[in-house]
């Protein structure tokens, strides 16, 4: 299958109150377009809700229902066990809609960890899309559990001083039927992802790279460039996997298998505006062979990992 | 309809598994737990066709609840305590959301320092969410109360907590009687949302507004949850209808004939003040109980007119407004009587709190306390 040949169903119109380059909405319209018009969306509060557009108007064509912060994993646990039971009991006729979460980092590494992770080992049947652009930058960029080291925000001034938690990792020792992470770099990884998701009953969890212009600084033109890149140099590693078996996918395989050299680390991070600071300190290269070290010791150990439970 | 002799929280349960739920999310605590138990058992032994979350939080017992509702499920949860007060954010929610949710609120005491025994603090705590709070002091009440929720919270669209004093009620085993299916069913018939979180619906809900929507919702929501008194009694005198069971309209009144001192409480002591009604009448005291059935909406007008000029309010709260000289029941009923205030007048203590004991000849003697301090 090839991207031209993608449904043309669009999960948002034109209007939405996103920014130039917004790395959310062209996610949004690539699992839109793998979900189809029968699923229901919740959303914690993040940017995916601030550029939707004030009552009574919304630039969302899927059901959506807008939660608290730390509800994702027993609001769409909860209403898909409700919906269950609404048709078991013929309260509704026809398929039972798809349920997905739509939340950025902050509502899946740091106040919807807890929920995310019982809805996991209880394996509720929806699947939890994570848009990680690896920082609060609905409220202006503050520092979040995604967020990696050396990077600035605004409560992180001087640089975060530790770097991010393998959050799909975690997910996947929970042992669910599915988690997968993406790249918008390659659309048809995504949706390939997704629509295997779709079909899948239980808990999923799907987590895509989100290079956001706004918080990361770099021209609103360059998000794919961005993703690809972070990809390329093993920054963000692609994988899938299934009651806890993994398999590493695509770019990132490559990379471990030693077929493929990763793309030199600066090309990456010079653009950032968020890694300015290091780019200036004395200790630049030192930081870098750091943040090299980190990303070869990160492939090193999912490779491990994707050789255990074959 | 069966006769059972079981606690209060097997009335709770029962209730719920009559009502024909959907969905129901909940997390254990003390003095709740019998519940989230019971309604596990009944489904799982088939008797209760709903599906049960066991939740990891009060917090997500709450979001799931609510998600289930707006996809059209009739839903329940049960809480206590700490857990109400971790619930918090999403009362809000559910409230400003017009979300049908019906939960019991087991009463017991909020840390710190930690104590498992009945107090209504945490129920208080919550007065301004936008909930529907009723007090239910026996088990039959308890019992009639669920289904009556669940009829109030649907027709007006805004969440219902039931609130019992535990282990007082919540364990104390006394006799009750179920209701049969057909009765229920012509009660309460089965939920027909008026709109669905579902593909067939559409829409977006929760987006953003500025003022000039917000205002609007809120002003709809206090104007409901006023509605929503009357609505109560409506429903409790149809109740009466079909069952002849009664157990009070805003306030469950006791010997008010010919009484100058009113005394008001909610929950168990309310039962108890009976017999320390009973005892001050004995004395020559014309005394009388006001047992609040409704605490949210608080039913200012109603009390007022139960109140003749010249007579005296003693309020009893089971919980503390923290700086002031007693609790919430005191401050609502001196908000509520303030244009009467040369005609009524008020004292009031707070008593009972982390479940002291409040045996009837206490309740008599603190009455008495209060009567010298209104006669001054």
């Amino acid at each position: 299958m090839k991207i031209k040949d993608l449904s043309t169903l669009e999960y948002i119109t034109p209007g939405t109150g996103a920014c130039a380059g917004c790395p959310s909405t062209i996610g949004l319209r690539i699992i839109g377009k793998a979900l189809g018009e029968n699923a229901i969306g919740f959303l914690t509060p993040s940017c995916a809700v601030a550029s939707m557009g004030l009552t009574p108007q919304t630039c969302y064509t899927f059901p959506a229902l807008n939660i608290c912060f730390a509800s994702a994993g027993a609001s769409a646990g909860g209403a898909a066990m409700a919906l269950d039971a609404l048709y078991r009991k013929g309260k509704l006729q026809g398929e039972k809609p798809v349920v997905f979460n739509w939340v950025g980092d902050g509502g899946t590494y740091d106040i919807g960890f807890q929920g995310l992770s019982g809805s996991a080992e209880r394996n509720d049947d929806y699947i939890h899309f994570c848009y990680n652009n690896e920082a609060y930058s609905n409220t202006g960029n503050q520092r979040s559990g995604a967020t990696p080291q050396f990077a600035l925000t605004t409560t992180s001034p001087t640089g975060k001083e530790i770097g991010q938690k393998n959050m799909p990792l975690l997910m996947l020792e929970h042992r669910p039927p599915y988690v997968a992470t993406a790249s918008l770099a390659y659309p048809m990884d995504l949706y390939r992802k997704v629509e295997k998701a779709k079909n899948i009953t239980g808990f999923r969890y799907i987590e895509i790279h989100m290079p956001c212009c706004t918080s990361w600084r770099f021209p609103a033109a360059d998000t794919i460039k961005m993703s690809k890149l972070a990809v390329r140099t093993g920054a963000w590693l692609l994988w899938e996997g299934e009651y806890g078996k993994l398999t590493l996918n695509g770019v990132t395989a490559s990379l471990a298998e030693g077929r493929r050299k990763p793309a030199p680390l600066e090309n990456y991070l010079k653009p950032q505006g968020r890694f300015s600071t290091m780019f200036k300190s004395p200790d630049k290269d030192k930081h870098l062979a750091f943040i090299e070290y980190n990303i070869h010791r990160e492939l090193e150990f999912m490779a491990g990992r994707a050789k255990l439970l074959k | 309809m069966s006769k059972v002799f079981g606690s209060g929280n097997t009335a709770c349960a029962m209730a719920v598994k009559d009502a024909d739920v959907d969905f129901v999310a909940a997390y254990p605590i003390t003095p709740q737990t019998a519940v989230a138990e019971k309604i596990a058992a009944y489904i799982a032994q088939g008797i209760m066709d709903a599906n049960y979350l066991p939740v990891e939080s009060e917090h997500s017992a709450a979001s799931a609840i609510a998600a289930a509702s707006a996809v059209g499920a009739r839903v329940f949860t049960a809480t206590a305590s700490q857990g109400l007060l971790y619930m918090h954010e999403i009362l809000h929610y559910a409230a400003g959301g017009r979300l049908p949710l019906v939960m019991a609120n087991v009463n017991r005491a909020v840390n710190m320092p930690w104590c498992l025994y009945a107090d209504h603090q945490d129920a208080v705590s919550q007065r301004d969410t936008g909930w529907i709070q009723l007090f239910a002091a026996s088990n039959q009440e308890i019992y009639d109360s669920i289904l009556l929720a669940f009829k109030v919270a649907e027709e007006v669209q805004i969440p219902v907590m039931i609130n019992y004093d535990g282990f007082l009620v919540s364990h104390s085993m006394m006799p009750f009687e179920t209701l049969d299916e057909n009765k229920i069913k012509e009660y309460l018939p089965p939920y027909d949302p008026s709109w669905r979180l579902h593909p067939q619906w559409g829409g977006t809900f929760g987006n953003v507004t500025f003022s000039e929507q917000y205002v609007p919702y809120r002003e709809s929501l206090t104007r409901d949850v006023k509605r929503a008194g009357e609505l109560i009694i409506r429903c409790a005198r149809e109740f009466e209808e079909l069952t002849g069971r009664w157990h009070g309209g805003y306030f469950d009144v006791y010997r008010p004939e010919d009484a100058s001192f009113f005394l008001l409480s909610m929950g168990s002591m309310g039962k108890e003040m009976e017999l320390a009604v009973d005892l001050l009448r004995q004395e020559g005291i014309p005394a009388a109980g006001l047992r609040l059935r409704v605490f949210c909406p608080f039913p200012k007008e109603e009390l007022s007119a139960l109140l003749p000029t010249g007579t005296n309010l003693l309020v009893f709260d089971r919980n503390l407004v923290y700086g002031s000289a007693a609790g919430v029941l005191l401050q609502e009923s001196r908000a509520a009587l303030y244009d009467r205030r040369d005609e009524i007048r008020i004292a009031g203590i707070s008593v009972g709190l982390g479940g002291e004991d409040l045996p009837a000849s206490l309740l008599a003697d603190k009455a008495r306390e209060m009567i010298q301090e209104v006669k001054k």
